[in-house]
């Protein structure tokens, strides 16, 4: 037999394999899950969930695809949550903190009560990327959210209304494409492309028989 | 990022484990050596799932009557419609666009941004949300020949002979001459790389590539392209339909493709979209679960496009060929399946088996590599029991061995967090792994403007096939996703721009129909399938 334990889906109890995940725990239960699933494997940021274990006052925020279920667990999952985003034209954005101060100044808002990193679902220092961004610091705050999965928890959790993972975002584009440096080798190698440079090489390899594919691909020289 | 351990390893994989740690540092120094193409080939013929002629069907009906294909995906090509054509009012429009785009993926945003930079009225239809789709999970890179001691031709070279020469040479073409330019295009819209401080992209090797071409970003390479691509999407306002399936695709009276039948997944509300010309970017099928394997697939790989596709007349290529990654994860269960990036190998940790030897050279193309460790599981006895089935060693301290101190928290921090949620430290411990169902390299078979067999029924990214041949290399999907989803938004809006639309029919339903029981398919199996069916059986 295997090991069972209580959970409370959205305050009703099924009895689960302890091995589940939460969301391996619902479709025993038998949700056929619709919203709040997406990628299953930690990527993708749609099964937000939030949990208090039965006795225990602090409450958590976990990725249902992600988490073992635990005794007494009661779970409600957040298959939505309602971040502001802001539209913009990256073309013409400032590169300055002043376009935070037009996008999103309710970042300068933050009263530091770290409620958004407690809840990062990723175990982010999501405070300290808002902070960054607030100072215009694009690189570190880009750096500092680069594995955010965007699933909304962090907002759900701030006095201040900030839409944390869309303001990581904004700052990853920006030093993406303006302050991260210039790849000289992609450049030239795009040129040489629209200048014909590979055109006969390619053709020809296009139109060799398979056997004298096979014989190049065979002895091609392997970089170490 | 490492948690309290709630992995139990059985005494037999911390016995094998200590073998491991004791060959260690004679495996990291250890370079084996690649087979050779006999070798390969009777390995494939021997192990590879695709060779396995029982877990494959001949199709009876449709334009690919008398080829094979996987049974499962057998009876959903052969499987009935989901609505009659009664069933819909096609007077009444719901949405009437220019461009419609059924996938919200990277093919499909990359689609999406392009027809609408060409001026097309453009939507964007997904059964559940924009990026929530294997490209989101896509972790190891993207290839592009863009460095001095490399070209296009040696790119099209490794891809060619990696697909056992069989892709079609003009999307090939296509894909290795419009790479530097996909990377740069993401670029500019904000996607971060791994750089040097001079700018020069950070390229290593993926399984089969003779030259260090994988660009990345980390271990989130296919997040940090999908994340920027919704944005843009988002920040050009285009109409994105979440948590709407395409059911039915709509043709005209000269039997053009003209538009969809929708569907709301949750209402079940049926919708009316008319377009100009349709794109199918509706990405893979892993969530069929072909021959029993698990899959690294996100939940709605289901294979619709093909389903679709193939109702309307669009030819199926290679349909018969799945990429099954080497190494998922093997344990612990509740990551079963899950995808260990390929990158992983590319920075040097290596295969072991349960007695701790290297079996093979790290680095073959995936169709080996996998093939490889099936045998070396099964027929030569040296892998481990784990819930779920087998597993063996895939030793990543050897990274920090090899790279230094900090080098997998810097460059796979996404696999590090994966068994860190379960106490395993990688920078410490191997993990065990097995191959997963990853890739369809077979689809919608398309010329290089991108477009079907079905005139005006374009098609990019996974759904596609032909682009790679019968294998795919690491990092060429997430490069293919951007040049065909890009090439297909561009050439979809400048054909639409010329199209009159006729009366819209749906008579090809019960045409379909009518040859299924002509070829004697008897079913009830409905489909596109839309979502896999995980709840528990009482």
């Amino acid at each position: 037999m295997e090991n069972m334990v209580n959970v409370f889906l959205f305050g009703k109890k099924y009895e689960v394999p302890s091995s589940l995940t939460i969301m391996g725990a619902m479709e025993y239960a038998g949700y056929q899950l619709v919203r709040g699933c997406g990628c299953r494997n930690g990527f993708c940021g749609a099964c937000a969930t939030i949990y208090r274990i039965k006795g225990e006052r602090e409450l958590k925020a976990c990725l249902a695809c992600q988490t073992k279920v635990e005794e007494g667990m009661y779970v409600a999952t957040l298959p939505f949550f309602p971040l502001v985003k802001q539209v913009y034209d990256i073309e013409k954005v400032p590169v300055s903190e002043a376009v935070m101060m037009q996008l999103y100044p309710e970042i300068y808002s933050c009263i530091g009560c770290n409620a958004c990193t407690k809840a990062c679902t990723q175990g982010l220092n999501v405070m300290q990327y808002i902070a960054y961004a607030q100072r215009g610091d694009f690189e570190a705050c880009a750096e500092e959210s680069f594995d955010c999965v965007m699933c909304g928890v962090c907002s759900s959790r701030c006095p201040a209304g900030i839409s944390h993972p869309q303001v990581g975002v904004l700052a990853r584009r920006i030093n993406g494409k303006y302050l991260a440096p210039k790849s000289e080798h992609l450049e030239n190698r795009v040129q040489e492309i629209k200048d014909g440079t590979f055109e006969k090489l390619i053709q020809a390899l296009m139109q060799k028989p398979v056997s004298e594919m096979k014989e190049l691909y065979n002895n091609r020289e392997i970089e170490k | 990022m490492v948690e309290k351990r709630t992995a139990v390893y059985t005494e037999a994989m911390l016995e094998s484990m200590k073998k491991v740690e004791a060959a260690r540092a004679a495996n990291t120094a250890f370079e084996p050596r690649r087979m050779t193409a006999e070798e390969k080939e009777t390995l494939l013929a021997t192990y590879h799932p695709d060779y396995k002629q029982s877990e494959f069907e001949v199709l009876k009906a449709g334009v690919n009557k008398g080829g094979k294909v996987p049974t499962e995906l057998a009876a959903l090509l052969q499987g009935k419609s989901r609505i009659s054509a009664s069933d819909v009012d096609l007077s009444k429009i719901d949405y009437d666009v220019d461009v419609l785009i059924i996938g919200g993926g990277g093919a499909g945003a990359s689609a999406a941004i392009e027809a609408h930079e060409n001026g097309a009225n453009t939507m964007i239809v997904t059964k559940l949300r924009i990026g929530d789709a294997n490209t989101m999970m896509a972790e190891g890179g993207i290839q592009a020949a863009d460095k001095p001691n490399d070209s296009p031709a040696i790119h099209y070279l490794d891809a060619f002979g990696g697909g056992h020469f069989a892709a079609k040479p003009e999307l090939l073409r296509k894909l290795v001459c419009d790479a530097p330019e996909a990377i740069q295009w993401l670029n500019e819209l904000g996607v971060e790389f791994d750089k040097t401080p001079d700018g020069t992209m950070v390229t290593t090797h993926g399984g089969g590539t003779s030259r260090k071409r994988m660009h990345a970003a980390k271990d989130y390479s296919g997040a940090e392209i999908m994340r920027t691509l919704r944005d843009e999407v988002l920040n050009r306002g285009i109409p994105v339909i979440d948590f709407t399936s395409a059911i039915e695709l709509i043709l005209d009276e000269n039997g053009k493709c003209a538009g969809a039948v929708l569907k709301n997944m949750e209402t079940g509300e049926l919708l009316v979209a008319r377009a100009k010309t349709v794109i199918m970017a509706t990405g893979g099928a892993g969530r069929l679960h072909y021959q029993g394997f698990p899959t690294s697939n996100h939940y709605g790989a289901t294979a619709d496009g093909l389903v679709l596709g193939y109702r309307v007349g669009a030819k199926l290529l290679y349909a018969d060929t799945l990429q099954y990654h080497p190494t998922g994860a093997a344990f612990p269960e509740q990551i079963f399946g899950a995808l260990v990036t390929e990158k992983v190998r590319s920075l040097g940790a290596k295969l072991v088996n349960a007695n701790g030897e290297v079996f093979m050279h790290p680095l073959e193309t995936r169709d080996v590599s996998a093939a490889s460790i099936i045998r070396e599981c099964t027929a030569r006895g040296n892998g481990l029991e784990t819930s779920d089935g087998l597993g063996l060693w895939l030793d990543t301290p050897m990274i920090e061995l090899k790279g230094g101190e900090g080098t997998i928290e810097k460059r796979i921090p996404a696999m590090l967090r994966m068994f860190g949620k379960y106490g395993i430290d990688i920078r410490k411990e191997p993990i065990l792994v097995f191959p997963t169902l990853h890739y369809q390299n077979g689809g919608l078979d398309i010329t290089a403007d991108g477009m079907t067999g079905v005139e005006n029924l374009y098609a990019a990214g996974e759904v596609v096939g032909g682009i790679h041949g019968r294998n795919r290399l690491m990092g060429n999907s997430l490069l293919d996703i951007i040049v065909f989803g890009r090439n297909a938004g561009q050439q979809a809006s400048e054909k639409a721009k010329t199209v009159t639309l006729g009366a819209l029919t749906l008579d090809h339903i019960a045409k379909f129909e009518a040859e299924l029981a002509e070829s004697g398919v008897e079913t009830d199996v409905q489909s596109p399938k839309l979502l896999p069916d995980y709840t528990r059986k009482v």
